[in-house]
């Protein structure tokens, strides 16, 4: 028997490797994350600047991923001054000019975050860790968004959230070395009311169906809240599973509950089948309280929006930002807006170079790209706290959405909000939905301790440069 | 706990076990794994970073704190799977939501309690092997595809419950994490300071590095608390596998009417064995929270819990090792395969003539980036095809090609579950 007898001798000697491996580390407590001596976590060193672009590249929001890095590419490529510069050219603030950040040329890398918290955190971690990236940004649901912008608060880096529409974002999850440009439940609500009420009058009543999570729950509190205010009322909430796929059920009790409208709080594939439901049992036709019977859906995507077809036809919703607006439109009561040389510019590039319009996910991740490299510039430093201090109370125009406000007590954007209804002809798979109103940002802002947003105890912390 | 178990086995008599009873307990060929196993995870920042920092090849290194912790983690998760899957055949296909309980189990003592990590480890080991008594009382009276079905469900229902119903209990969708004003009753934050794991004051996160050459090797103590969790629960595992216990479970996969036609009732046995497992699980929970301070209800879903039961296939069900190198090739693949993106194949192949590097780029795209899913399942079905002993069939057959025959057959006789 070639067996080795592994007694007191193997003991003493496994235990001296042990316990050389666990007192290595243990003597260097002091570096945490990367290199102490730059003072922040993955200070760039040499000539390039890694960012890091965590997208969902599998999961139900794997298009909106696909779109949201193709915008990224789109901004590194204007970054390193090549293309046609896009929104940099209409950009308010002047100090990008081709040569990457800072001088430094800008590199990327990409994960996938499979929306899902756990390996949207791995992803970003791997990010952190191994590729050195001193900004994350991305992602295309809100429990990945606060789960990506706690961690980058403890590694000491910037989180620019892509797309993300939960109050808890920048509410009660609020962080500060996270920013959020897309808009969210409550400017949704406090955008919609208004209009709905000027189409479908003041007295209404609604029936909610709402997706069972943190984002149902908050667009349903902002749309009930806002559509209350303007004298509605709302006869019934129901929660809807996340998982459904036939809401036939859900959608059956409606018309004999005494509702004139249905408000439909369901993302992606949800709002799709629930929508596409509702329409199947003829809610459309129907006829309530001596009323034409409604639906809205609060917020809307273009992959949303190609999904449901035929079914969006004529339904209000809102939206961060259209294609359209680089086009101008006209409102329904007959006003002309001019087009938007931001977008304009923004949906050329984009279309030069893929070939067909970007999407809202696109734009707001482009937009959040272009805004860390110019706060970095602005504040001569890589460092977390100098880019926050550089993006807090920032106001800035030219790209796409107006003059726009960085707010630096939640690190949300304030700026106007689009209210969109289904186009009835389309003429083209893109061009599915048209602009109706661009709500105006005095009219959906909010106060920071505003209950919904984790009232007066919610609080940013410190920006933490990690090191 | 599993002690009185493993306690026997040092006490019995030579004569019936010729096999000698040396190193911790261990036979020969049992104490040689454990210690190479011991020196590889200790060993695992310089393994796993083989490439220079600035070669092309450096996105293949998977020597980074987060990678080298998950590792270990789905390690000891897969470990503990095995013990139920390998040992008495019954295939859970819940076992996401032991992970997912321990982990909120912990996430919440950190909250309330203390930011040290060893109550926050533990508590997840008892709440999990809770729910696991539960789960298994009710699941284990019926075998086969009934009791994944069981199981399934059990799962899925965790996940649902976490998801929204219980959240002001798990937070839902945005899952639950250390916020600024948590105060746990024994830490002493300053006002505004966010907690952070620690074990006795050590830092999870710190981490040393050397730089050596080109070289850049990352020492994190979250990692060496991981792995030396992870060794003990493999010593438990080997113990375990070793046991009268262990011999039991063997037999109720084998046969459970003549077992119970020799007037022993299996239930007791796949019980434990389930909770056994269940704990695992929970410890497992625990630990990712340990190292990295959050949980989301993805966790429980049920994706989660068929990702381990394809570590274990893919490693070497029934096998000691089999369960840990399964883990840390689908986290690999997660981590790595999942970055490399078009970009970086054009690196790669820059030096080629413009066409055959497209062609090239081409030909890989499916396979690298949100294609890792894709790569995966191919190396599962080459693996359950061609070495339906996973990855440690194809370590014996490499063995035998070079001629260590005699030594493997030995430790394939000692490994493989009696049928």
């Amino acid at each position: 028997m070639s067996k080795s007898n592994f007694t007191r001798r193997g003991l003493l000697k496994t235990s001296a490797i042990a316990g050389a491996g666990l007192a290595v580390p243990t003597i260097f407590t002091g570096a945490s994350w990367a290199g102490s001596h730059t003072g922040f976590t993955n200070a760039p060193e040499g000539s390039t600047v890694t960012l890091g672009f965590n997208v969902p590249q599998s999961g139900p929001y794997a298009d909106e991923g696909a779109d949201e890095l193709r915008a990224y590419e789109l901004a590194v490529e204007h970054l390193n001054g090549g293309g046609d510069g896009g929104m940099i050219n209409t950009f308010s603030s002047q100090t990008l000019d081709g040569t990457g950040i800072l001088g430094k040329q800008v590199e990327y890398v990409t994960g996938d975050t499979q929306t899902k918290s756990d390996a949207a955190r791995a992803s970003a971690r791997s990010m952190i860790e191994k590729d050195g990236a001193i900004m994350i940004t991305g992602g295309s649901s809100s429990g990945v968004a606060v789960a990506v912008q706690a961690l980058c608060q403890e590694a000491g880096v910037i989180f620019m959230a892509g797309l993300t529409h939960s109050n808890d974002t920048t509410g009660k999850d609020r962080k500060a070395n996270g920013f959020r440009h897309f808009f969210n439940s409550y400017m949704s609500g406090a955008a919609l009311a208004p209009i709905l009420a000027n189409a479908y009058g003041t007295d209404r009543k609604a029936y909610h169906l709402t997706a069972d999570y943190n984002w149902g729950y908050t667009t349903e509190q902002a749309v009930r809240e806002s559509t209350e205010a303007v004298g509605w009322e709302t006869v019934n909430t129901v929660l809807t599973p996340l998982t459904e796929t036939d809401f036939s059920a859900y959608i059956a009790p409606v018309l004999n509950s005494g509702a004139d409208v249905l408000v439909l709080n369901h993302y992606g594939g949800n709002m799709v089948n629930s929508l596409t439901n509702a329409v199947q049992f003829g809610l459309r036709e129907a006829q309530a309280n001596g009323q034409d019977f409604q639906i809205i859906v609060p917020l809307y995507s273009r992959l949303m929006a190609r999904g449901a077809g035929e079914n969006v036809k004529g339904i209000f919703g809102s939206t961060n930002w259209h294609w359209s607006l680089a086009q101008g439109f006209t409102t329904p009561d007959g006003t002309e807006v001019a087009p938007d040389p931001a977008s304009a510019a923004f949906v050329k590039s984009f279309g030069e170079k893929y070939g067909f319009p970007p999407s809202q996910a696109a734009h707001t991740c482009y937009v959040q790209t272009l805004l860390y490299a110019d706060a970095v510039n602005r504040a001569g430093s890589f460092n977390p706290c100098a880019v926050v201090e550089a993006l807090e109370d920032f106001e800035f125009d030219g790209l796409g959405n107006g003059p726009t406000l960085y707010r630096g007590a939640d690190h949300q954007c304030f700026k106007d909000v689009l209210v969109v209804r289904g186009k009835e002809n389309p003429t083209s798979e893109f061009d599915l939905l048209e602009i109706v109103e661009v709500t105006p940002a005095a009219q959906v802002t909010y106060a920071p301790d505003h209950p919904n947003f984790g009232g007066a105890e919610a609080s940013l912390g410190s920006c933490n440069p990690g090191a | 706990m599993v002690d009185q178990t493993t306690d026997t086995l040092p006490q019995r008599p030579a004569a019936s076990r010729p096999a000698k009873t040396g190193f911790l307990g261990l036979k020969g060929s049992d104490a040689t794994l454990l210690i190479v196993v011991a020196i590889l995870t200790m060993c695992a920042p310089f393994l796993l970073n083989p490439f220079p920092e600035t070669s092309s090849l450096a996105q293949f290194n998977a020597g980074y704190p987060d990678l080298m912790q998950r590792f270990v983690i789905f390690g000891i998760f897969a470990i503990g799977f095995n013990i139920l899957f390998g040992l008495t055949g019954y295939l859970s296909f819940g076992h996401a939501a032991f992970l997912g309980v321990g982990s909120y189990a912990a996430i919440w003592t950190m909250k309330l309690v203390t930011l040290n990590i060893i109550p926050a480890i533990i508590l997840g080991m008892i709440v999990a092997g809770l729910f696991a008594v539960l789960v298994g009382y009710v699941s284990l009276r019926r075998s086969g595809i009934y009791f994944s079905i069981l199981t399934l469900a059990f799962a899925q229902m965790s996940y649902a419950l976490a998801y929204s119903v219980l959240t002001p209990i798990t937070g839902g969708e945005t899952g639950l994490q250390i916020k600024p004003t948590d105060r746990p009753i024994l830490s002493n934050l300053q006002d505004g300071e966010i907690g952070r794991a620690n074990l006795f004051g050590l830092d999870m996160r710190s981490s040393f590095e050397l730089d050596m050459g080109g070289w850049l090797f990352t020492f994190n103590i979250g990692y060496y608390i991981a792995a030396v969790v992870m060794l003990i629960s493999f010593y438990v595992a080997i113990r375990i596998f070793r046991s009268p216990f262990g011999m039991m479970l063997r037999a109720v996969k084998s046969n459970q009417q003549r077992m119970s036609y020799t007037g022993l009732s299996p239930k007791p046995y796949t019980l434990a064995a389930f909770v056994i497992s269940g704990m695992y699980a929970g410890l497992a929970g625990g630990l990712m929270v340990a190292m990295d301070t959050q949980v989301g209800p993805e966790r429980m879903f049920w994706t989660a819990s068929g990702e381990v039961v394809l570590m274990v296939i893919l490693g070497g069900v029934g096998t000691l090792i089999g369960p840990v190198l399964g883990a840390g090739m689908i986290k690999y693949m997660e981590n790595i395969l999942s970055k490399i993106n078009d970009n970086v194949l054009h690196q790669w192949f820059a030096f080629m003539p413009d066409g055959i590097e497209d062609f090239l780029v081409t030909v890989i795209h499916p396979f690298i980036g949100k294609g890792w899913h894709l790569t995966l399942g191919i190396v599962f079905m080459a693996v359950v095809i061609f070495l339906p002993g996973g990855l440690v069939e194809l370590g014996q057959r490499i063995g035998r090609l070079f001629g260590f025959g005699k030594k493997a057959d030995d430790s394939a006789a000692a490994k493989t579950p009696a049928e």
